[in-house]
């Protein structure tokens, strides 16, 4: 028995299934009944009903990349505000290897990197690296912060959404599994960029986004709207929802399946950003 | 205002100031442009005045309470004002709970100076017996949410609230005081006072910093202006200095826009 559709909005305590059904992510299990936890978009896939938060905060977890400002400087290591209740750190070992240089010339207090999440340990002590491609200090450009939960949604499928903005603002944007983006351009389409990213974050949740911000992309910039095929991008949005799903996972109660199924799609979504890099590492 | 602990990526600095730079700012406003304001005032019930006032997601309420005491021994004859402030914790991440902090004492003392050097609150006719009792009004502010330019928000919320504030009229009858709360008057109140705040960014004055741009100003001067043009109250914040030009500009500036601000305290 179901008493909610796909993609309803719920609140906290609400019952959302009796039996026959298992609880996903953002879901809890009472007497055979199936309650919300969260604020959010319900998302049911086979017997599976999981609710996808409006708002979340970031909790770090291994392999993410994300983009953090250095807040401190320790003997050893710096300390990072990756946009999360917990703080990153990274040690010199990351940067220098063997070598002992000192910190500050390398890396100040208020410059933003782009980084990979090493490991994270029960106490969630966030052990971050600058190991890989595409990873370093940023310069110049703008930081927009939205919530995690809409990361995906903002890459799109295959990073469809993200591309699209990359080309009409002919931006170069890296996005951060923690919320953070950065955006580097000229200054006004960077500033087009930050209308549209925040408009994807407001109406993350509503369907025929992909066209919205075709729209709006081309009102901002004055270009011609582009006639696409419509119906694969609708496809593309669904989907988009279901992986937003496995992005937002937070190691809670997950049992095997969707322990693989989450990995599926993990090594999916930094691929996209990893290629975003790719463009800006090479211009760089 | 700035919070020394907050750090302010280099890369936000500097997109910032560039606009700035540029007379552009990040939410598109103009150099002398206010965000939305909206007043309301006699929100709370149990308090004799109150006011709730956003500019853009600044948000405070101020509520007054006026009550007998024993005046000060160096002003018998003149009632007492007092001005209290409250960062609430949920106002902002940087905001503490425990004693008020160096920027509640600073954004109290800066409200208070510009209510009382305005002599907006005729506080002589607070008197009741001098030298023994007069009407204390306490003015408290709780700011509910922080996105800078909290001073302006402050005196604007509490010069509307003294304004929506009742007192009941007492008499005197052989040295006793009756309270007739059946009768009550609006508080002596001269002309209104308002302020207006400039943050120094690259080499340029803004009005009405948002928070983004309180981080990284390099100075702040803040004007409070009556409805007459006279200045009565002025703090200087930040660690760079101001030109004289720079403060006759602002000075200016203010002139024209405490106009508009008065129109949000007419009704």
């Amino acid at each position: 028995m179901i008493f909610v559709n796909d993609k309803d909005l719920v609140v906290p305590g609400e019952i959302l299934a009796e039996e026959d059904f298992h609880p996903g992510r953002g879901t809890f299990k009472e007497e055979n009944k199936i309650c919300s936890s969260v604020v959010g978009l319900v998302a049911i896939r086979n017997k599976k009903i999981s609710v996808i938060p409006l708002q979340s905060k970031y909790i770090p977890k291994r392999g993410d990349v994300v983009i953090g400002e250095i807040n401190d400087i320790r003997f050893s290591m710096w300390g990072l505000d990756i946009n999360s209740p917990y703080s990153g750190l990274l040690p010199a070992s990351e940067v220098f290897g063997k070598e002992k240089r000192e910190l500050e010339k390398v890396f100040k207090v208020g410059d933003v990197l782009f980084l990979r999440v090493i490991d994270v340990d029960e106490v969630k002590k966030v052990k971050l690296g600058l190991k890989g491609r595409g990873l370093g200090k940023f310069r110049g450009g703008i930081l927009i912060y939205i919530t995690p939960t809409k990361v995906p949604r903002l890459i799109g499928k295959k990073g469809s959404m993200i591309n699209m903005i990359k080309d009409k603002t002919h931006c170069d944007i890296v996005v951060g599994q923690n919320g953070v983006v950065w955006v580097k351009g000229q200054t006004d389409m960077e500033r087009i960029a930050e209308k549209v990213i925040k408009m994807i974050q407001n109406q993350a949740h509503t369907s025929g986004l992909t066209d919205r911000v075709r729209e709006m992309l081309a009102e901002l910039t004055g270009e011609e709207i582009e006639e696409s095929k419509e119906i694969s991008e609708d496809l593309g949005e669904t989907e988009e929802l279901e992986g937003e799903t496995d992005e937002n996972n937070n190691d809670q109660s997950s049992d095997e399946k969707e322990e693989e199924s989450s990995v599926e799609e993990d090594e999916n979504l930094p691929q996209e950003i990893i290629e975003s890099k790719l463009n800006f590492n090479l211009k760089r | 205002m700035v919070n020394k602990m907050n750090i302010v990526p280099e890369i936000t600095r500097k997109s910032i100031t560039h606009l700035i730079n540029n007379e552009e700012r990040v939410d598109g406003r103009a150099m002398d442009e206010y965000r939305e304001i909206s007043l309301e005032t006699g929100v709370i019930s149990k308090a004799e005045g109150s006011a709730r006032v956003k500019i853009g997601n600044t948000q405070i309420m101020v509520g007054t309470k006026p009550q007998i005491g024993e005046p000060f021994p160096d002003t018998p004859d003149v009632g007492v004002l007092m001005t209290n402030s409250e960062l609430l914790p949920m106002a902002s991440p940087s905001f503490e709970p425990g004693p008020p902090d160096e920027r509640s004492v600073e954004l109290s003392r800066v409200a208070d100076r510009c209510i009382r050097e305005s002599q907006m609150v005729d506080l002589e006719k607070l008197c009741i017996i001098p030298g023994k009792k007069v009407w204390m009004v306490f003015i408290d502010l709780h700011i509910l949410d922080y996105d800078g330019n909290l001073m302006d928000a402050a005196v604007l919320g509490a010069v509307a609230a003294l304004k929506n504030t009742m007192i009941p009229e007492v008499k005197v009858v052989d040295n006793e005081i009756i309270i007739d709360h059946e009768n009550m008057k609006p508080l002596p109140i001269r002309e209104e006072v308002v302020m207006c705040t400039f943050a120094k960014i690259g080499e340029q004055l803004v009005i009405d910093p948002s928070l983004d741009e309180e981080e990284i100003l390099s100075a702040r001067l803040s004007i409070g202006i009556t409805a007459s043009d006279k200045i009565c109250a002025m703090q200087k914040g930040g660690d760079s200095p101001l030109t004289k030009e720079e403060i006759m500009n602002a000075v200016k500036i203010t002139e024209s826009k405490s106009k508009e601000l008065m129109k949000y305290l007419e009704c």
